[in-house]
C-alpha cells in the first residue's frame, strides 16, 4: 500500500475490545459536528438546530414516547437484518416483508378472520401478530428457496420483491378494501389495536397522549430471543459457522441449504411482525404510506449495531429519535443528512479498528527515494 | 543485509541477521515455520521496516517503504499465494498496475513482449491464456514474469513448490536454473531439505529469528545434518512403523464415478477396498482424480456406484451422514474448508461435535464446556495459541493442523481420509503429523492417505493406489515397493504393460531420495549424457519416472553423488554464456 500522505497503515490483528465502542460513538459525535458544519455552512446556528433537535426527541415525555414508537419497526428489522448478515445473508428485501406483514395481520380485520365484535382484543391481536409473521417469513421464503436450491443472487430478488409487496398492498387498498376510494382501509376497530399507554389515561393521568405501544416489548422480547440463538444456542453456532465460512460448514456436515432457507424466514418474520405493530400499533389501518423506508433504514441499523442484537436497541433509538426530529426540523432532510453521514462515518471508522495508524517523518520517505 | 533486528510484540523475528545475495546465484534461506525467513524478506521488499540494520543493493545503502521501492531497486517477490485475476489473460496480469500503458491498451503488442520475455527464460506460456485456465505451476510462472517485466534482478521466491506438482517442480527449477544463469540473483525460501540440496548454490540457515548457519556451501551438509541446524536437534527420517496384520474391511468402493467442477469425468469406475489398521496411499500427479476420489467418500460430491462403509452404503448421503458412522477428514485446503478463520479454536474444534454431549444439552450449546474440550485437545496435541479464544485465521500452518488433527482424531473414527496432511509443514511438524497417522493405524483405524510427496506416501502406507486420469492405474503392496513403477503407473502405464528392465541400478551407485534423483536428470539434460541409456530415455520423457524406490530409510549416511559435478557443471555453463564478465563474487 502506498499512499501519497506521510500516514502509515499497519494492520492489526488484535483490536482492544473497547475500541469498537469507542470508535462508533466517535463516528455518531463527529457526524454531528459535519453535519453541524453543514448547517453552518447554510446559514444555520447549528447550536440552536441541535437543541431543537433535542427538544423534538427527548425534550418531553410525549417525543420520547414518539421516538420509541418510531424506533419499533427499526428495532424489529434490524434484528432481523442482523441475524441474516451473521450468516452473509443480504436480506435486503425488509421493506417487502415489513409490507406483506402489514397486509396479513390487516386481513385478520379487514376478510375478517375473526368475528371482531366478540373475540377478545388480546386474541385478535395475537392473531395479527402471528399472521403478520408468517406472511413475513413466507414472502422471505421466496429468496430463501431460490437461493438454497439454485444459488441465485438474493439482493436482486429480494429488491426487487419489495416493489411487488407494494403494488400488491396497493391492488387491495386501491381496490377491494378501498374505504369510498381513498386509498386506505377503513379504520380498525379497537378490537385490533395493540394496547397504547394513552388507553390507560384514565388511571394513569401521565400517559394522555402517549402514543407509545406494545409493539416495543416485541422488539425487546425479540432481541433477547435473537441474543440467545446467536450466542447461545447450536442453531446460532451454525449460522456463524456458515456465515464465516460456508464451505468449511459443509464439511462439517451443515446442511446450507436448509439454514439458508431458515434464516430468511426467521428475518422475514421479523420484518413482517413490524408490518404488524406499524398497522396495528400506529396508523391502525392499511394505507400505502406506512413505512418511513423502514425496511431500508433497519439494514443500516443492523450495520450500525455491528449485528449485536443490543446494540440494535440503541442504534434502533438513536435512528427513531432522528426520524422524529425531522418532522419538527425544516427542511426535514436534515436528519437524513445527518443519517447517512453517521452511516458513512461509522462504516469508515472500521479502518481504525483493522489498522493502526502510524505517521511517517517526511525525513524517511525522503531516504526511501 | 546486515544486522537486521526486527521485533514483532513478544517476538524477535530476526534477531541481528545476515544475509547476502550476488549475482546469477540461488540462495536458499531455510528454517522452520516461524524461523523468520519470510519476516526477513517481507523486509527486504519494504513489506516491514526493521527496527535496526542496514540493507544495502550494489553498496548503496536503501530503505523501502512499500514493496513499491523495493521493485523500483530490482527487488521482487512471488509469494506463495498467488495476487492474480483469474478472468484476466496472462499479459493482462503482468501489466496491472503499471504505468505503462496508461490508456489505450494496445494488447498485442504487449502479448508480444511477454512471450518474448518468456522465451528468454525458456518459460512456456501462452501470453493470451486466461489465468483460471493455467495449472497451478502455470501460474507460478506467470507471477515469476510479472516480477522480471518490471524489471527484477533480485527475485525472491516464498515457498515456492509447496503448491506443486513433482513436475511442476522439476520445471520450476529448471526455470530458476536458467535466470540464475542469466545474471539473476535468486532467494530461494523453503523448508524442505531435498529441494534445497537440489536447487541451491548457497544457504542460510535460520532458527527462531537467528542465523545458525550463514552463506555456506551445500556440498558440506548432509540432509541430517541441515535437518538439524534447522530444527536444533536430531530429526529422525526413519519412522517407526510396526507390521501388523489388516482386519475387516471397513470402506470398499465399487465402480465409482463422478465428473469435476467443470462437469468433466474425473473418476472413471474406481474399485477400492480398505482395511482395519491399513494406510492405503493413493499416489498420482495432482489433478488426476485425488480431490474427487475424497469429495465423493465425504459426501462433497456427488457420484455414481457404491461406497460401502461398515456396510452402509455412503455415496451420495449429506457429509454429516458419514461423520457420525465414524469418518474423520482431513482436507486438503485447511483454511478454505478445514477451519472457519475468524473464529474462534473453540468453534473450529467443536464443528462436527456441537450436537453431542457434553457440549450441547437440546438446543443449548455449552461453550464451558466447548473450551474446556478445547483447552485439553490444545495441551494434548501441543497447539501454539495464546488461548481457546483466539481466532483460527491466527495460527501458524503447522498449528492449524493440529487443530484440525485435535478435532478430527479425537472423534475416535474408524475411518480417516488424509489428503495432503503435511503440505506446507516444517520437518518438526511433518513427523509429528506422520506420527499420528501412524497411532491411529496402530489403534485399527483404516486411513486412505493421498499426497503428492511420493516419499511420504512410500514411508506410510501399507499399500498404494496409483491414479491416472481418475482411474486406479494399480494397486501395489508394501513388498513390492517399486519406485520405478509406481512412477510409470503415475503416467498412465497399466501394470501388465510395465517393461521388466525399468528396475534402476541407480540407488546401487548410492543415490537417496528421487529429488536427488531428478537434481541427476536435469544435470545429465544441460551436460554430458550418462552411462545409463535406459535411464535418460526416461529422464527426458517422464522426470517423475526416473525416482528411485527407496524412503530414507535406504539412505546412505554420507552424502550421495558429488553435488560438486553439479556446481561445476553450472559454472562451465554460466562462462559459456556470460564469457569473460562472468565474475561469481560480482557486486554486492
Amino acid at each position: 500500500m502506498n499512499i501519497p500522505y506521510p500516514v502509515l497503515l499497519k494492520r492489526t490483528e488484535d483490536p482492544a475490545k473497547w475500541l469498537p465502542i469507542v470508535t462508533s460513538v466517535a463516528a455518531v459525535v463527529a457526524a454531528f459536528v459535519v453535519s453541524g458544519i453543514i448547517l453552518w455552512v447554510t446559514g444555520a446556528n447549528p447550536f440552536t438546530v441541535y437543541s431543537y433537535f433535542y427538544r423534538a426527541s427527548f425534550g418531553s415525555w410525549g417525543a420520547f414516547s414518539d421516538v420509541i414508537v418510531k424506533a419499533t419497526p427499526l428495532l424489529l428489522i434490524g434484528l432481523g437484518c442482523s441475524l441474516a448478515f451473521r450468516m452473509r445473508l443480504w436480506n435486503i428485501g425488509a421493506e417487502g416483508q415489513f409490507f406483506i406483514g402489514a397486509f396479513m395481520a390487516s386481513a385478520v380485520v379487514m376478510v375478517p378472520l375473526v368475528n371482531l365484535d366478540t373475540t377478545p382484543r388480546w386474541a385478535i391481536v395475537s392473531l395479527m401478530g402471528l399472521l403478520g409473521m408468517l406472511g413475513g417469513a413466507l414472502y422471505a421464503f421466496i429468496p430463501g428457496i431460490l437461493k438454497a436450491k439454485l444459488n441465485i443472487n438474493e439482493i436482486i430478488i429480494t429488491l426487487m420483491l419489495n416493489y411487488i409487496a407494494v403494488l400488491w398492498n396497493n391492488y387491495w387498498i386501491f381496490g377491494k378494501w378501498s374505504e369510498a376510494g381513498f386509498q386506505m382501509t377503513k379504520t380498525f376497530p379497537k378490537s385490533a389495536w395493540l394496547p397504547r399507554l394513552a388507553d390507560y389515561a384514565k388511571d394513569v393521568p401521565a400517559f394522555s397522549g402517549l402514543t407509545l405501544h406494545a409493539g416495543i416489548l416485541f422488539g425487546l422480547i425479540a432481541s433477547i430471543i435473537v441474543y440467545i440463538i446467536v450466542y447461545r444456542s447450536k442453531w446460532g453456532y451454525k449460522i456463524t459457522l456458515i456465515g464465516d465460512n460456508p464451505r468449511a460448514a459443509r464439511y462439517a456436515g451443515i446442511n446450507i441449504a436448509t439454514n439458508t432457507i431458515l434464516v430468511f424466514m426467521v428475518s422475514g418474520a421479523l420484518a413482517g411482525l413490524a408490518g404488524m405493530t406499524e398497522v396495528s400499533g400506529v396508523v391502525h389501518r392499511l394505507q400505502e404510506r406506512i413505512s418511513n423506508s423502514y425496511g431500508f433504514s433497519g439494514v443500516i441499523v443492523a450495520w450500525l449495531a455491528k449485528l449485536n442484537p443490543f446494540a440494535v436497541i440503541v442504534v434502533s433509538i438513536l435512528f427513531g429519535a432522528l426520524l422524529v426530529a425531522s418532522r419538527e426540523i425544516q427542511p426535514s432532510g436534515i436528519s437524513f443528512l445527518i443519517q447517512g453521514i453517521t452511516l458513512f462515518l461509522v462504516i469508515s471508522s472500521d479502518v481504525l479498528l483493522k489498522y493502526e495508524i502510524k505517521w511517517v517523518r517526511p525525513t524517511q520517505q525522503e531516504t526511501a527515494q | 543485509m546486515q544486522d537486521i533486528v526486527l521485533r514483532f510484540p513478544g517476538v524477535l523475528a530476526n534477531d541481528h541477521v545476515n544475509f547476502s545475495l550476488y549475482p546469477g546465484e540461488i540462495h536458499a534461506l531455510l528454517g522452520e515455520n516461524g524461523a523468520g525467513k519470510s519476516t526477513l524478506m517481507n523486509v527486504l521488499t519494504g513489506l516491514y521496516k526493521p527496527q535496526s540494520g542496514e540493507i544495502r543493493i550494489h553498496g548503496k545503502k536503501v530503505s523501502f517503504n512499500s514493496p513499491k521501492d523495493a521493485i523500483a531497486n530490482g527487488i521482487g517477490m512471488i509469494h506463495q499465494h498467488f495476487m492474480l485475476v483469474e478472468n484476466q489473460t496472462v499479459t493482462e496480469n503482468i501489466l496491472i498496475g503499471l504505468d505503462t500503458p496508461r490508456f489505450a491498451l494496445n494488447l498485442k503488442k504487449y502479448d508480444q513482449e511477454v512471450s518474448d520475455l518468456a522465451d528468454q527464460f525458456d518459460i512456456h506460456i501462452d501470453p493470451t491464456a486466461k489465468i483460471w485456465q493455467l495449472s497451478v505451476g502455470e501460474q507460478q510462472r506467470v507471477e515469476i514474469l510479472k516480477i522480471l517485466y518490471r524489471g527484477a534482478n533480485i527475485l525472491i521466491l516464498d515457498e515456492p513448490t509447496a503448491v506443486l506438482a513433482p513436475q511442476e517442480i522439476d520445471e520450476l527449477i529448471e526455470t530458476l536454473k536458467e535466470m540464475a544463469a542469466k545474471g539473476k540473483s535468486i532467494a530461494f525460501i523453503s523448508h524442505k531439505l531435498t529441494e534445497v540440496k537440489q536447487v541451491a548454490d548457497k544457504l542460510t540457515v535460520l532458527r527462531r529469528g537467528r542465523v545458525t548457519a550463514e552463506r555456506v556451501d551445500l556440498k558440506d551438509f548432509t540432509r541430517e545434518s541441515l535437518a538439524s541446524l534447522m530444527v536444533g536437534r536430531e530429526v529422525i527420517f526413519n519412522l517407526h512403523k510396526c507390521v501388523q496384520d489388516h482386519g475387516r474391511e471397513v470402506m470398499r468402493l465399487e465402480d465409482v464415478s463422478a465428473v469435476n467442477n467443470k462437469n468433466l469425468p474425473a473418476l472413471r469406475n474406481v474399485d477400492l477396498s480398505l482395511h482395519e489398521g491399513e494406510i492405503l496411499g493413493i499416489a498420482g500427479v495432482a489433478g488426476n482424480g485425488q480431490s474427487e476420489l475424497v469429495e465423493v467418500i465425504t459426501g462433497l460430491r456427488e457420484c455414481t456406484g457404491k461406497i460401502w462403509m461398515d456396510g452402509k452404503d455412503i455415496a451420495n448421503k449429506p457429509p454429516s451422514f458419514a461423520i457420525s458412522h465414524g469418518l474423520a477428514h482431513i482436507p486438503e485446503d485447511r483454511i478454505g474448508v478445514g477451519s472457519a478463520p475468524n473464529l474462534s479454536l473453540t468453534s473450529n474444534v467443536i464443528m462436527k461435535r456441537y450436537d453431542k454431549e457434553p457440549i450441547s444439552h437440546k438446543w443449548q450449546l455449552d461453550y464451558l464446556a466447548a473450551d474446556e474440550l478445547t483447552d485439553n485437545l490444545k495441551t494434548e496435541y501441543d497447539i501454539q495459541a495464546p488461548s481457546v479464544k483466539t481466532a483460527a485465521r491466527k495460527l501458524s500452518g503447522g498449528n492449524l493442523q493440529k487443530l484440525i488433527l485435535a478435532r478430527e482424531l479425537s472423534s475416535a473414527p474408524h475411518l480417516i481420509v488424509a489428503m495432503q496432511p503435511t503440505r506446507g509443514l516444517d520437518v518438526g511438524a511433518i513427523e509429528g503429523v506422520q506420527q499420528l497417522l501412524l497411532r491411529q493405524r496402530e489403534l485399527g483405524c483404516a486411513i486412505l492417505l493421498v499426497s503428492e510427496d511420493l516419499d511420504e506416501i512410500l514411508d506410510l502406507s501399507d499399500r498404494i493406489a496409483v491414479m491416472y486420469e481418475g482411474h486406479v492405474v494399480g494397486v501395489v503392496c508394501s513388498d513390492d515397493f517399486d519406485i520405478t513403477k509406481i512412477g510409470l503407473m503415475m503416467t498412465g502405464t497399466l501394470p501388465q504393460d510395465l517393461p521388466e528392465t525399468v528396475k534402476p541400478e541407480l540407488h546401487a551407485e548410492g543415490a537417496s531420495s528421487r529429488f536427488d534423483q531428478v537434481l541427476e536428470a536435469v544435470r545429465d539434460y544441460e551436460g554430458p549424457p550418462q552411462p545409463d541409456p535406459t535411464i535418460q530415455v526416461e529422464s527426458t520423457e517422464h522426470p517423475q519416472s526416473v525416482t528411485p524406490e527407496e524412503s530414507e530409510q535406504a539412505e546412505p549416511p554420507t552424502p550421495l553423488e558429488d553435488p560438486d559435478a553439479g556446481l561445476s557443471e553450472k559454472e562451465r555453463v554460466l562462462r559459456k554464456i556470460l564469457g569473460e564478465n562472468y565474475d561469481r563474487r560480482g557486486e554486492e
